[in-house]
């Protein structure tokens, strides 16, 4: 019971102070940024290594970074790279990325990329739900 | 260039995404490492054993 209490207490601490959105916000932007804000520093490191590495990983298997959506397929590749956040602009500002996939190695490397996207927006939002305390812990 | 073999790439990504998810959809360490534990089993696991029903089905 006073268990319970204290955790509603402390979830209504959490709520009060600042910007609610800023974890999910930076969480999308820079991987694991979101949970160093809420100095969860061992998850944090956890999760930017893992995405950060299947981005790069991707990269290095000359992956694509879709550019634009010429149809449905196209368009759910252009948004789970956007997952990426700024990992993913940097990436087109530099010209990273093959164009044509040539490699079956390639298409693994575009889904790599993809897959770190998505990753990357479930690790923000789990630093959104430790913020207002829909989270325990 | 890298070029790692079709099980070499499931591996990777099993093992990021396995960390991801068991940080994410657990509350404690303990919970999460087994819950991570967890998914990299299915994810290798179910790969393997499709594998295998692709093989004698391609027979």
């Amino acid at each position: 019971m006073g268990s319970a209490e204290n955790k509603a207490a402390s979830a209504a601490n959490k709520t009060d102070k600042g910007f609610v959105y800023l974890p999910l916000i930076a969480g999308w932007l820079v991987p694991g940024a979101g949970h160093f804000l809420l100095r969860k520093w061992g998850r944090g490191t956890l999760l930017a290594v893992s995405i950060i590495s299947l981005y790069v990983l991707g990269l290095a298997m000359d992956g694509k970074l879709y550019t634009g959506a010429q149809d449905i397929l196209e368009l759910l590749g252009l948004v789970g790279d956007l997952g990426n956040g700024l990992m993913y602009f940097v990436g087109r500002m530099m010209s990273l990325g093959g164009d044509p996939i040539q490699f079956t190695t390639a298409e693994y490397g575009t889904k790599f990329i993809e897959f770190a996207g998505l990753l990357n927006v479930i690790a923000a939002i789990d630093a959104h739900n430790l913020r207002t305390g829909r989270k325990a812990s | 260039m890298i070029r790692p073999s079709h099980f070499t790439a499931l591996l990777l990504v099993a093992i990021f995404a396995s960390t991801v998810f068991g940080i994410t959809m657990r509350d404690t360490p303990k919970r999460m490492l087994r819950y991570g534990l967890y998914c990299f089993t299915l994810f290798v696991g179910s790969a393997i054993l499709l594998s295998w029903v692709m093989y004698f089905i391609a027979r």
